[in-house]
């Protein structure tokens, strides 16, 4: 029998169990990402934002609902700490309540979007041939409408309402994933690991999920983090156009819509829902950067 | 008794006048317990006859037999049971992101085999690793102990035949010895059939019993092994690859790019 020497490379302790190597992976990548202060600060935001929306009862000063008629259009001081709206209502609670909206859209999106996407690019890639042409057709409608004109077309067949508006962003926002997500799988259905398992008697099924997903799933991450910041701005825009959440929901780009009409004398009704929106977006494509730099099969 | 037989295989891609047939007529047999090397130059279809008996082109022509029983087009569960391949890139033949002990129980799982953890803790031991390297990652692995783990995977299943695509040729030296010693130590204990692709000479006369030499997507001659070290072999493209792999020379070269499959057979 051969024997074998250990790398001198072995610089991490073999793992003695596969949690001990799910845990030293994990930790590998969170060092990765820390090393990058901006994604850290990008984490951050979401993190404020996130403990922002759970807390949010607590946190604001205010009801935001509550209109207050004799204190409309106040500028920003110690009560109203961003000011009060047309009907005085306190615009600093209604942007913390917004943030249960925004991440509301956000998550739920990226939920849909994500599967769908990863499912329709894998199966499409994987599989070739006529399955291939129907699904990449499919993707070609979808992305050749600009994304919030279809929105509109979907929100105006379905009616306004925050949950068809989330029908309509998920809609236009899958195509992009899916042709990522597709040509992930090209590049990998032909490597030697897949081939591998074909010829230990996979099935399709089998391989898609445990072998081809895995590898085009932190690609698509990094992509759906990055179209966070898309969502928000598709919801904002929708919801200027009044499309989206209803009033008197607080909804972030329905407050700047509102606000538009006093724009020019009461500058804190459009700068501050406009500023919460940038910050997030931001956030997210900062954090989003991040993550492909600890994600990416070819950075390693 | 024949482990492997080839018969008039043909395969070609594309189609009408653009074809390109890339094996002619390949026939062969391999003995049980037998060690049969395919060499040739890149291009002469070496791994393309491999990836036949793998299943993975299925519009070849001919016929091709495992153990007297005729092969489909389609690779079946039963054919995997049989025979299993390894692969010439062990960096790239490893799911980068499953860990040594996913690799090796995922066969198990397709196949509805129990006891997987005492399987793999002994496939290990057959492939000369320590049993505490299960939950590694291949990064964490060197390229030796990474075609290691992919040895563990083809045996795993149990197979009688071993197909082996240039499995050293991306090692260093050092580490290509103790990776054809293991094979051949693993042949011997196991009595695997083996089918050895590659173009590295050394390594048939080491491991092999029968070499058949391909030139151009056909058989061009079919010699032991033996007489690739000693004697002057007769055919003469195996007399050029010869020589080739004992020295390189300007007009050998020159005599190789004229020497076509058409006056060598």
């Amino acid at each position: 029998m051969t024997t074998t020497t250990l790398p001198a490379a072995a610089c991490e302790q073999t793992p003695q169990s596969s949690a001990q190597a799910l845990r030293q992976n994990l930790a590998r990548n969170l060092r990765k990402l820390v090393r990058n202060p901006l994604s850290v600060a990008g984490l951050v935001v979401i993190g404020a934002l996130l403990l922002l929306a759970a807390f949010a009862p607590w946190i604001a000063t205010h009801d935001p609902l509550a209109q207050d008629l004799a204190n409309t259009l106040k500028a920003p001081d110690a009560a109203h700490w961003f000011g009060t709206d047309e009907y005085g209502r306190d615009i600093f609670s209604r942007l913390v309540y917004g943030s249960r909206i925004t991440l509301y859209i956000i998550s739920l999106v990226t939920v849909i979007v994500g599967p769908v996407g990863l499912a329709i690019g894998v199966i499409s890639g994987y599989f070739g041939g006529w399955v291939d042409t129907v699904f990449m057709r499919i993707t070609d409608i979808f992305i050749s409408f600009p994304g919030l004109v279809l929105a509109l077309a979907f929100v105006a067949a379905l009616g306004p309402g925050l949950d068809h508006a989330v029908i309509a962003i998920a809609l236009t926002a899958w195509p992009p994933i899916a042709r990522l997500a597709r040509a992930e799988t090209l590049s990998l259905r032909k490597a030697d690991y897949i081939v591998a398992v074909q010829l230990q008697g996979a099935s399709a099924t089998r391989i898609l999920l445990r072998h081809v997903a895995p590898m085009c799933l932190s690609s698509v991450v990094v992509r759906l983090t990055m179209n966070m910041a898309g969502i928000i701005l598709t919801a904002a825009g929708l919801g200027f156009l009044g499309l989206g959440a209803q009033p008197p929901v607080p909804e972030w780009g329905a407050m700047i819509s509102a606000g538009r009409r006093y724009m020019l004398e009461c500058w804190w009704l459009v700068a501050m829902p406009g500023a919460a929106i940038m910050f997030a977006s931001l956030a997210f494509n900062l954090f989003g950067d991040g993550m492909r730099d600890v994600l990416d099969p070819r950075s390693e | 008794m024949a482990m492997i037989e080839v018969d008039k295989l043909n395969l070609s891609f594309g189609e009408g006048a653009e074809a390109n047939q890339v094996l002619h007529d390949v026939c062969f047999d391999v003995g049980d317990g037998e060690a049969f090397g395919l060499v040739g130059e890149s291009g002469s279809g070496k791994t393309t006859v491999l990836r036949c008996l793998a299943g993975q082109y299925s519009h070849w022509s001919g016929s091709l037999a495992i153990n007297s029983e005729r092969l489909g087009r389609k690779l079946d569960k039963a054919r995997c049971r049989k025979l299993q391949m390894v692969f010439q890139d062990p960096y790239g033949s490893l799911h980068p992101r499953h860990t040594v002990e996913t690799a090796l129980s995922e066969p198990l799982a397709i196949h509805g085999i129990t006891d997987a953890s005492r399987r793999i803790d002994s496939i290990l031991t057959k492939v000369g690793l320590p049993t505490n390297f299960r939950y590694r990652y291949p990064h964490q692995l060197s390229g030796g102990q990474r075609q290691r783990v992919a040895i563990a995977r083809a045996l795993i299943l149990e197979p009688r035949i071993l197909l082996l695509d240039e499995p050293t040729s991306a090692l260093d030296v050092s580490v290509q010895a103790e990776i054809l010693n293991l094979l051949a130590d693993l042949r011997k204990q196991e009595g695997l059939t083996y089918l050895l692709v590659t173009h590295d000479l050394g390594v048939v006369a080491h491991l092999c019993d029968r070499v058949a030499v391909m030139q151009q997507g056909r058989i061009v001659d079919l010699i032991e092994s033996a007489s690739l070290v000693g004697a002057v072999p007769e055919h003469p493209y195996t007399r050029m690859l010869v020589e080739a792999s004992r020295h390189y020379s300007r007009e050998m070269a020159e005599v190789g790019a004229d020497l076509t499959p058409a006056e060598a057979v």
